[in-house]
């Protein structure tokens, strides 16, 4: 079980700051969807929870600041995948998810058998182990986003920083796939912070939501007091209805203007 | 149990009756016919200590002239290879060459520089010339890319630009000295010299240390083509990887270009085909690109040497004379 809390972090690239003074606390085995317009921080904020862009402030993973931490003990803790992940198209499914038990290896990257069987788990746990030994190029999108997060829970982290995990899939497969992260979740006690395009999801299946909006935070709480059709119309210059599904759960429907 | 693809056993039982049989030929074929039940013996007698069926002279020539140049054949295509597979992975581009951040550029333009200033005297100097040439070429890319941005895709652009003056200041004092031309241009063909034994041991100390870094390292190029953010994600500094691989990847060449000139095709087409029979995780295909560069040199080497004897053929044109079709031959069967 692993919480995460960000004290005012400041992000951006070169002069130019995307990320305003953002502090929030993701208590351990919850989920953090991050949604806001096009442009608001929403990628740069969990890239500089990861570490991968210059950031001031703290972040800190069940009370460590991770600022104190080497770059491999920090990928122990953290685990990120990006909204367009690059694949190596020639490498196997097994090689690719392999990938994310390197914090774990040693200097000279030789993997045990523990590793191999931890792979072997995960492949299982994620309904690929048939595809096991094809090249990456040859899965289609919903496969490939669930070698992507293979890869991601090989990495073993506390915290898993899910940037757009639905692109490119269409409603069936977002489902499945965040379902998938749900589960999983909930049986390993793992962090979820992740980014959402599509607000009805984002009303469905993370615990709270944080509206960004430029880089400030706007909103955060329970989908419910963040998704009214009042602040939505507002952050994202949209006329949305919010209304109440069949199951009790929100619905986000745009509505012509 | 998840099977990766890793070098297994029965890949190196494959590398190595390889590299014998190559060798042996190499030994074997010549200008002088030794004959194999004569060689083999005197192997046996220099391992035993006994006496040498072979006289002076075919002694001078298998251990003198043969055996270094079969070595120097190996230790070539091993390390062109190997740093093409490097290469290729750093900058996640199929068609990178060892040559690319302007190696051969530098090389060419010292060498020419030195045959010019000392037309005779000079020979004697041409594998340092080429060595400091290489990498010096290399570092102006390296200080250039470092300059105007981090990523590779300005260090790519950096040795395209690098590469283009050094072979505009070479081409203008070629023809300034156009009775160099020659020289130069049979240097630039590349070929392997019989120096003896003398040139395997210059290039060796940095070839031993440049592959071992590499074959070290090759778990870490998988990790870098996943790009520098992922990688990042995972604990690995993708800016000081690149770093190391590439020094190692540009001694390497620089070692190899100084004691053999330019030899293309190798750097590319060997970690192709590699990656075509056993896969494409780095872990493969850097080791195992040492090994068949090492025996596709040493086999075109033979070609070379033999095909127009006495007369020999620049290596060059031989490595890609043969190295294209079988290359397109492999991309076919694969595709089929």
């Amino acid at each position: 079980m692993t919480a995460l809390r960000l004290a005012a972090v400041i992000a951006g690239y070169r002069g130019r700051i995307v990320v305003r003074d953002v502090s929030a606390h993701v208590p351990a085995g919850s989920w953090l969807a991050v949604i806001g317009p096009n442009g608001a921080g929403k990628s740069t904020l969990l890239k500089s929870v990861a570490g991968l862009v210059p950031a001031t402030g703290d972040v800190s993973v069940d009370g460590r600041s991770v600022a104190a931490l080497g770059h491999r003990e920090r990928a122990r803790l953290i685990g990120y995948a990006p909204q367009t992940p690059s694949l190596p198209e020639g490498l196997t499914v097994t090689d690719y998810v392999l990938l994310g038990r390197t914090p774990h290896l040693g200097p000279l990257g030789r993997e045990s058998r523990s590793d191999l069987d931890l792979v072997a788990g995960v492949l299982e746990r994620l309904d690929l182990t048939t595809l096991a030994d094809r090249p990456l190029r040859t899965l289609s999108g919903g496969e490939r986003q669930r070698a992507v997060l293979a890869r991601v829970l090989a990495q073993q982290a506390g915290v898993l920083l899910l940037d757009e995990p639905t692109t490119g899939l269409d409603i069936g497969h977002a489902q499945a796939l965040l379902e998938l992260v749900d589960q999983l979740r909930k049986a390993d006690g793992t962090t979820v912070v992740s980014t959402l395009h599509d607000l009805t999801l984002a009303a469905q299946y993370p615990d709270r939501v944080l509206l960004l909006d430029d880089g400030e935070v706007a909103a955060v709480g329970t989908p419910a007091e963040v998704l009214t059709a009042d602040r939505l119309s507002r952050h994202y210059a949209a006329s949305v209805t919010v209304l109440t599904g069949p199951d009790g759960s929100l619905v986000v429907a745009p509505t012509r203007r | 149990m998840a099977r990766p693809t890793r070098l297994a056993w029965w890949h190196l039982l494959i590398t190595l009756v390889a590299l014998l049989a190559v060798t042996v030929g190499a030994v074997l074929l010549g200008a002088i016919d030794l004959g194999w039940q004569r060689v083999l013996a005197e192997v046996w007698a220099q391992l035993t200590g006994g006496v040498s069926p072979l006289s002076e002279q075919e002694s001078a020539i298998l251990w003198q002239l043969r055996m270094p140049r079969v070595v120097l054949a190996g230790l070539v295509g091993a390390a062109l290879a190997c740093s093409g597979a490097t290469f290729q992975g750093v900058f996640r581009n199929p068609l990178a060459d060892p040559y690319l951040l302007g190696a051969a550029a530098g090389a060419g333009m010292v060498v020419t520089i030195v045959v010019v200033l000392a037309p005779g005297a000079g020979v004697a100097f041409l594998p340092a010339a080429a060595f400091v040439g290489a990498l010096g070429g290399v570092a102006l890319t390296w200080g250039l890319g470092r300059s105007t941005g981090a990523g590779t895709a300005t260090l790519l652009l950096a040795g395209v630009a690098v590469a283009s003056f050094l072979t505009a200041v070479q081409t203008f004092v070629q023809q300034l000295n156009t009775l160099t031309l020659q020289q130069v241009y049979g240097w630039i063909l590349g070929g392997l010299s019989t120096g003896g034994w003398s040139q395997v041991l210059s290039a060796l100390p940095y070839l031993a240390v440049a592959l071992t870094v590499l074959c070290t390292c090759s778990g870490l190029l998988d990790v870098l083509t996943l790009g520098d953010e992922e990688a990042a994600s995972l604990g690995v500094r993708p800016g000081v990887v690149r770093l190391v691989v590439l020094g190692a990847a540009s001694l390497a060449t620089a070692a190899a270009v100084s004691v053999s000139g330019l030899i293309g095709f190798v750097g590319i087409v060997v970690p192709h085909v590699i990656r075509l029979l056993f896969g494409a995780s780095y872990r493969v295909v850097v080791p195992l690109s040492l090994a068949g560069g090492a025996i596709f040199l040493i086999l075109a080497d033979i070609v070379a040497r033999t095909a127009l004897a006495p007369a020999e053929l620049p290596i060059g044109v031989v490595t890609a004379f043969t190295g294209a079709p079988f290359f397109v031959l492999i991309l076919r069967r694969r595709q089929s």
